[in-house]
């Protein structure tokens, strides 16, 4: 292509100017090269001279101390402790078997432990330091100590280790931690320094794991100057390690630990939830174990004893567990009849002992039947055949739907391990999960929680908590967070009318405190304190038709893990509602027998703030009571160290 | 003036074109590669292996190199840019491809004699190419959207196939090298300053969006530009390299602790001393005076190039040798930002000095077309 001579010339002009801006640019940054190259080299060259000259600098990691974790009223519920150990570093050695021979003569030191220091020795880097002996004595260290010259490369070090005084009560909470393993490291993105550090500990379940990111801090480190034997001459320099922010849980530790107590020897759940705001206030699994031993390194023998355990002490009922509500959700299909203009609540059913319904026999608890029942006398007697009658009106997604406004089949959002998020069956979900159409006796199933239903002794007590207020209460488990306060939303309207829950809060009222009432034996006699509340019984297998015949189906004949599961959910002050709770106790018999005494005792002392005073219960049953208490076995919280007078 | 109008009896021919090269570049290459030597010598510990002498071998034939390719016309060179430029991203898509069938994750391949990065070879033919692009359009269209569109492409495509090995650092030099030959060229300030725009825009609005509802990239991606911006929160990793490569910067001081004398890298304190951070080793035993003297030289490379580019009246030839002079401005500039601290660490070498054969080969090259564009430019 010709160019005009005009066209030439603008080009080269432009591309001269354009390279001398360019040129001019490269040299500006050629300056700024040349001014850093100074200020390194001749500004400070000093300070770094002193680092390299002669000297080997070498840089450590600090770790930072584990946040603290205290309960709401500021009881520390997770510490740190000292532990005394001794480290090396390969680099600084030359011949790392002599020296491990040498500290083995002075320090109890088993084969296992040198096999293991020596395997953490070839994997990781020449740099960083490798712990070869864990939870030593004072004097053991001592001794390493003193014979520093025969032992190069050899470091004691004081370290932090996590430890929990309220021992089993807050282990399903919290969690534990424990050392960093390739598991772990595996699952990161981005592998945080500090995670290089030998034994270093990170949460492994609950909120010691879902809060890691707060609780952990942040590394710092040393400059430290090492003679040519490795050995540390001075420390040159050190940027603080930053600690982990401590975390205020909304569980009242002395609450918890009644709770705890009170269940010993069940296998059991029981949350407390504060109706106001949310707040958890216990959330109890039976039977517990020491987080401690796993801080430690379990033995293999105490852990078989723990996972062989048929009450499962590992798993955290109160979130874990999922269990057919039974007659806890009878609120439920009452309130979706009510909402959906199916009933009123002075209407009447009759209850006859059992229906034929679709060719089938559904029984009533009652053989006999109750005859006449409105929704009052329905609930607080527990008959089946009323909301039998009820599913058929409804329908089972009008059920559904009214368990998840209150909070059954939804997932709270708690920083808990494995969050269940229990089952409210709908007819969509059956054609999808079980391949089969949706029939009514499954609607009727679910009427009173039994069939597909499935629900968390945490979901049971949200569902009371908003029953008591008819407001969407939301669990929270922190309360804040570095002293931060997390924020506080006040509940939301259900959307559900007035008239109606108080129809079904007057019927639980019924239930705990009027004669023939399922939970009539376990009243609170204080009028101050009264509890409403509904009782549960929840079958885990059917009984056959072979079985009634032969009256076999008391629960005492029955092994234990084929007996019924006993629930309590219940409220209270009655007329201000205040603490809503949910007792769930595995194949414990009857609800009315097993779980309504239990949440009895929770909810007292969660009004009293103390063992529950001998005067709240009926006369009949103080003397029962009162040696019941003296053998619970309780923490003292009087003398126990607040918060800010222990670290 | 394209090459047909050249005079062509003004432009010298046979051995009269040694006469006309660019003597001072060739000098400059020569001391910085010497330079390279002694240092590469020093970090062997006082012996011309495992790195002096193969680098040596390699300088030699990257000389013979350059000097073939200055002899070649200018002519030439742009009719054959399109084609280097097909063939290197050729062989980019063919590392591409061995990769997936065994080769692993490197990014050479292996010619026999010697490996071949076409990434590094890429970084030169893109220059050639958008040159000739330039040289060949229209100057008054060189602003029109549909012709800016063209030479971005003509950019993007090679650094999303370097972004695939991945091979950040080269990506970063083929942008920023495209991007400046386009700006040579004239390409209108406004899109440069679009772009820049946007870019700073979406970068300050991805950190804007932290923590919010509408984050616009993933928690562990934030994470990783954390430690990307503050190295100081890997202190043995990434941190460790910029630390002890200042201290060994530092405790150069003026005139530095004599050649061979520096102990950080004696003592193993340097990572990549021999290649990436072999500023650091001359630093520590050159001090000031040496790094600030290599500095000079670079400088003094990028200084006679854009001379000899503006004094050119061909258009293709001053393209040429101004995006190969920046191209070389990139690489030392971002190593030395690198091991000062002023940048991030990605695997950009120190060009001539740092020990590495598919490096010093295409740069020598690349100054072979320099020289062409000297030897025979329109007179």
């Amino acid at each position: 292509m010709r160019r005009t001579p005009k066209d030439i010339e603008q080009s080269a002009r432009m591309i001269s100017r354009r390279g001398l801006i360019l040129g001019g640019g490269m040299l500006v940054f050629g300056g700024i090269l040349g001014a850093r190259m100074r200020h390194l080299q001749v500004d400070q060259a000093d300070q770094f001279r002193l680092l390299a000259e002669e000297n080997r600098i070498n840089i450590r990691l600090l770790p930072p101390a584990r946040g603290l974790v205290f309960d709401r009223k500021g009881v520390l519920i997770a510490g740190n402790e000292q532990n005394y150990r001794v480290v090396m570093i390969r680099d600084e050695v030359d011949d790392p078997e002599q020296v491990l021979q040498n500290l083995a003569k002075i320090i109890p030191l088993t084969n296992e432990d040198l096999d293991k220091a020596r395997e953490e020795l070839r994997k990781r880097s020449r740099l960083v330091p490798v712990t070869i002996a864990d939870r030593l004595s004072w004097e053991d260290l001592s001794q390493v100590a003193v014979n520093a010259p025969a032992l190069p490369g050899i470091t004691p070090e004081f370290g932090l280790s996590r430890y929990y005084p309220q021992e089993g009560d807050f282990a399903h909470i919290l969690g534990y931690v424990g050392p960093v393993s390739d598991y772990d490291l595996s699952k990161l993105v981005v592998v945080d320094p500090v995670l290089q550090i030998p034994k270093f500990q990170i949460g492994k379940s609950g909120v010691e794991t879902k809060l890691e990111g707060a609780l952990r801090g942040k590394a710092g480190t040393k400059r430290i100057e090492v003679n040519a034997a490795g050995r540390v001459m001075r420390e040159l320099g050190r940027d603080e390690s930053q600690k982990g922010v401590s975390v205020r849980l909304t569980i009242d530790a002395k609450l918890q630990n009644f709770a705890q107590a009170r269940m010993i020897g069940e296998s059991s759940a029981a949350v407390v939830i504060d109706v106001e705001n949310g707040d958890l206030l216990a959330m109890a699994s039976a039977p517990s174990f020491d987080p401690n031993k796993f801080v430690r390194g379990i033995s293999v023998a105490d852990y078989k004893d723990l996972t062989d355990n048929i009450y499962r002490p590992l798993a955290n009922k109160t979130v874990q567990g999922q269990y057919p509500p039974g007659s806890t959700f009878k609120m439920v299909t009452a309130l979706a009849a009510l909402e959906n203009g199916h009933v009123v609540p002075e209407e009447t059913v009759y209850c006859g002992g059992a229906t034929k319904v679709a060719g089938r026999r559904f029984h009533c608890w009652k053989r006999g039947g109750h005859g006449k029942m409105n929704l009052r006398n329905s609930l607080k007697q527990s008959c089946d055949l009323y909301y039998y009658d009820m599913a058929q009106r409804v329908g089972i997604d009008k059920i559904s739907e009214m368990a998840n406004i209150l909070g059954l089949g939804v997932r709270d959002d708690l920083p808990m391990s494995a969050v269940a998020e229990g089952l409210t069956p709908t007819k969509q979900w059956k054609r999808e999960n079980r391949a089969a159409e949706w029939v009514v006796g499954d609607s009727l199933n679910a009427s009173i929680g039994q069939g597909f239903v499935l629900a968390t002794p945490l979901q049971l007590a949200v569902m009371t908590a908003r029953i008591a207020t008819n407001r969407k209460v939301i669990p929270r488990l922190i309360r804040s967070v570095d002293d931060r306060d997390e924020p506080v939303h006040e509940p939301e309207p259900l959307g559900i009318s007035t008239s109606s829950m108080r129809a079904i809060q007057d019927a639980m009222f019924a239930v705990g405190n009027e004669q023939r009432g399922t939970a009539y034996r376990s009243r609170i006699a204080d009028e101050t304190m009264r509890m409403s509340g509904k009782t549960g019984t929840s079958q885990v297998r059917n009984i056959t038709a072979a079985e009634r015949a032969r009256g076999v189906f008391r629960n005492e004949d029955l092994p234990w893990e084929r007996r019924d599961h006993a629930l309590f959910v219940g409220f209270a002050p009655a007329d201000k509602p205040k603490y809503a709770i949910a007792v769930v106790v595995e194949h414990g018999g009857g609800g009315s027998k097993a779980a309504a005494p239990i949440a009895r005792d929770i909810m007292l002392a969660a009004q009293t703030d103390d063992l529950p005073p001998l005067s709240a219960y009926p006369a009949s049953q103080r003397a029962r009571i009162e040696s019941a208490f003296e053998e619970l076995q309780l923490r003292d919280f009087e003398t126990a160290p607040k918060k800010g007078s222990q670290a | 003036m394209s090459y047909l109008e050249y005079n062509v009896k003004a432009v010298p021919s046979g051995f009269a074109k040694f006469l006309h090269l660019n003597w001072p570049v060739i000098l400059l290459l020569s001391a910085i590669s010497s330079v390279g030597f002694l240092m590469l010598y020093s970090v062997a510990g006082g012996s011309l292996n495992p790195w002096a002498e193969p680098q040596m071998k390699r300088f030699a034939m990257g000389m013979v190199l350059m000097f073939m390719v200055a002899m070649v016309p200018t002519w030439f060179l742009r009719n054959v840019s399109g084609l280097a430029y097909g063939l290197s991203v050729l062989l980019l898509i063919m590392v591409e491809f061995f990769g997936s069938t065994g080769m692993g994750a490197q990014r050479w391949i292996n010619l026999g004699f010697m490996r071949l990065q076409p990434s590094e070879l890429t970084k030169i033919t893109l220059i050639m190419f958008l040159a000739a692009y330039y040289d060949w359009l229209d100057v008054k269209k060189v602003s029109r959207p549909i012709w800016v569109i063209i030479p971005v492409i003509i950019v993007l495509f090679p650094v999303y196939l370097t972004l695939r090995q991945p091979d950040l650092g080269t990506a970063l030099l083929l942008v920023f090298g495209g991007g400046g030959l386009m700006f040579l060229a004239g390409v209108h300030w406004a899109y440069f300053a679009a772009v820049i725009g946007a870019g700073v825009g979406m970068v300050s609005a991805v950190f804007k969006s932290r923590g919010t509802d509408w984050q616009l990239i993933k928690d562990y991606q934030f994470r990783r530009i954390d430690t990307f911006l503050d190295p100081s929160s890997d202190p043995l990793g990434a941190g460790y390299h910029i630390t002890q490569s200042k201290i060994a910067l530092g405790s150069g001081g003026w005139t530095g602790r004599g050649y061979m004398q520096g102990t950080q890298s004696r003592l193993n304190f340097l990572p990549e001393k021999h290649t990436d951070f072999i500023f650091t080793t001359l630093a520590e035993e050159f001090g000031f005076l040496g790094g600030i003297s290599l500095l000079a030289l670079y400088i003094g490379v990028i200084f006679f190039c854009v001379v000899s580019a503006i004094s050119n009246k061909d258009r293709f030839a001053s393209l040429l040798t101004l995006g190969i002079a920046l191209t070389f401005f990139l690489f030392f500039a971002v190593n030395m930002s690198m091991v000062m601290g002023l940048a991030p660490v990605v695997g950009v070498p120190l060009p001539l000095v740092s020990y590495g054969g598919s490096a010093m080969l295409v740069l020598l090259l690349a100054f072979g077309l320099v020289q062409s564009a000297h030897v025979h430019r329109p007179r």
